[in-house]
């Protein structure tokens, strides 16, 4: 089933990360698997915020010698940093396997991060001026906690409680998914992809690695591939529309707006709300109560609708 | 079949048949198809277990820090208290409010339902002052449900009488598999609106989003706006001064009737080609399909 939660803020920022954890936890029961955020802070121009796991977390029951291994991925992924000449202005270890970096770097950032994404164990979740992905097992309150979360300053952000269907229950294939190569950007989706098999084999015949066997994460690269070419995001959403065959309602976070893309079906849900201060939206309303618990007026998108909305 | 010939069974009327195979044959009667109505009542218009309630006796209840079930059960205890009119205060779209009531009550909802909100009611009229979420009213049997804002999709699914009123926009598939009663629209309705509907009638006062009726069996729909495409087998039909007519009363009763009148709504009904597709040759379903 899956739970999805989004929300901007026009023109300021709030306390997103705490916003989006009271959204995801009242979806609990649509998806108690995992949790995942994807969070947009203020940023800069001058760092990148990379977030990458060096292992997954039921790999920390399989014995002493997963922590030797962590120590030596770590130690590689720094190593990669020095060789392209990027500067680590700070280093957080949120769990033993999840770390966050800021950095400073001269170079290409793809070079980089395929260069650490070769490093068996290693995968990073997002890399990004703007963007912090955070996403292991567990519910929203746990996720929230275990990242420090709950005082994440921003303007806005995605998240997704997910029902294991189709792949493991792991942090591979929790949402939301980062468009590798193509930073600050972040997909979450509730549905099915029913020709997943075909677009992932194309996009993979164009270069783009996939890293789970989550259908969702075409989304991601689909998304990724067709703005590296020169499409708007709102051009991105409504080509999806006619090349995606199945069920799908989902969310894409870039560094200063979001969007969503309903399909032709309509058969996933999706709540709105919009105001001159704030967009949310949910796949339930009462996900969209649990921060706005006055009365407010909502609605439903129609089939085949694509929205953007600015920082 | 003991004791009965073939040739005995053959000259049987249904219900012979039916008696003589064991089965119960009941008379359809009343507001309901359920048998267990006191037949000798002199009017059968509640369940025998129904609480008796007061319409002028009235109740506000706080939802804002209680559960779903929480919130039905004390619903439920408040009409055993002979409460007639209830009033439930910041529901916080919280989903399943209100569901399964068999019986006469004024129900007031001062907020939004999330999912499933009043369904398999049997009687009940039902204000609800903000929005509602997927499935609000399905399976409703009787009674009145108005929600002033709007709905989402699958508004009505299952219906079987009844009418439930949406003076705002509601989503898709709105009246899916209706088979009875009366579904009214203020605004507009999403894609496949109607779908597989096998008796009722639907008012959309609004456009009404593409595949408007796919495979409906029978009943109605009066769609005011715009039409985005129908479904299979949903074909336009003459809208009567008799259809007209009930349009006019129906929607005066909501104050959705539009200034203009109903005289511009489009009639869409089942084309009556799907019943026995099974019977066609392919290329008959072809032509169909």
């Amino acid at each position: 089933m899956c739970g999805i939660a989004g929300l901007i803020h026009r023109g300021r920022s709030s306390n997103i990360g705490g916003e989006i954890t009271a959204m995801l936890q009242a979806l609990k029961h649509r998806g108690p698997d995992s949790t995942g955020y994807a969070v947009y802070g203020e940023g800069n121009d001058d760092d990148l915020v990379m977030r990458l796991k060096v292992a997954e977390q039921e790999d920390m029951g399989r014995g002493r010698g997963i922590h030797d291994r962590i120590r030596r991925r770590i130690e590689a992924v720094e190593g990669i940093f020095v060789e392209h000449g990027a500067a680590v202005k700070s280093r957080v270890r949120a769990t033993e396997y999840a770390l966050r970096y800021v950095i400073a770097l001269d170079g290409d950032p793809a070079d980089m991060a395929g260069h650490i994404e070769e490093t068996e164990g290693v995968e990073i979740l997002s890399l990004g001026r703007g963007l912090e992905l955070v996403k292991d097992l567990g519910d929203a309150k746990e996720v929230s906690e275990a990242y420090g979360l709950g005082e994440f300053r921003g303007t806005h952000g995605i998240g997704h409680t997910r029902m294991a269907t189709e792949s493991d229950v792991d942090i591979r294939s929790a949402h939301p998914y980062w468009a590798f190569p193509y930073n600050d950007v972040s997909v979450v989706h509730n549905g099915q992809i029913t020709n997943y098999w075909i677009l992932r084999r194309e996009m993979e015949r164009r270069g783009h690695r996939f890293m789970s066997n989550c259908d969702s994460e075409l989304l991601a690269v689909y998304t990724a591939h067709h703005l590296a070419s020169g499409s708007t995001l709102e051009d991105c959403l409504r080509r999806s529309i006619g090349e995606i065959d199945g069920v799908f309602t989902y969310l894409v976070a870039t560094r200063d707006s979001l969007g969503m893309a309903k399909d032709s079906m309509a058969a996933k849900p999706l709540v709105l709300y919009e105001s001159d201060d704030m967009i949310a939206m949910a796949s339930e309303e009462v996900a969209i109560r649990s921060i706005l618990p006055q009365e407010i007026d909502t609605w439903d998108p129609y089939d085949e609708e694509v929205r953007v909305w600015q920082a | 079949m003991a004791g009965v010939t073939d040739s005995e069974f053959t000259g049987m009327s249904q219900d012979e048949r039916a008696r003589s195979l064991g089965m119960m044959s009941e008379q359809l009667g009343g507001r309901s198809m359920f048998t267990e109505f006191d037949e000798s009542a002199e009017e059968r218009f509640t369940y025998p277990w129904a609480p008796e309630v007061d319409y002028n006796r009235r109740i506000e209840l706080d939802a804002g820090e209680l559960a779903s079930t929480e919130v039905n059960t004390r619903i439920r205890e408040l009409m055993h208290d002979g409460y007639g009119t209830i009033v439930i205060r910041d529901p916080r779209g919280k989903h399943s409010l209100g569901v399964g009531i068999l019986s006469r009550l004024n129900l007031i909802f001062e907020g939004s339902l999330g999912y499933f909100g009043v369904g398999l009611i049997d009687g009940p009229n039902v204000r609800i002052n903000g929005r509602v979420g997927w499935s609000c009213g399905e399976n409703m049997m009787s009674g009145t449900v108005v929600v002033e804002k709007n709905a989402g999709s699958t508004f009505g699914a299952a219906i079987r009488g009844g009418d439930l009123v949406c003076r705002g926009s509601v989503g898709s598939r709105t009246g899916i598999d209706m088979k009875g009663g009366t579904i009214i629209v203020g605004g507009d309705t999403g894609a496949l609106s109607g779908f597989m509907m096998q008796r009722g009638r639907m008012i959309v006062c609004g456009n009404a989003g593409k595949n408007l009726g796919d495979s409906m069996y029978d009943g109605t729909i009066f769609v005011g706006g715009e039409i985005r495409s129908l479904g299979v087998d949903a074909v336009p039909a003459e809208l009567t001064e008799l259809d007209q007519a009930w349009l006019t009363r129906k929607l005066t009763c909501y104050g959705l009737l539009p200034v203009d009148g109903v005289g511009g709504f489009t009639k869409i009904v089942a084309g009556r080609q799907l019943w026995n597709y099974d019977n066609l040759e392919p290329s008959e379903k072809k032509l169909i399909l």
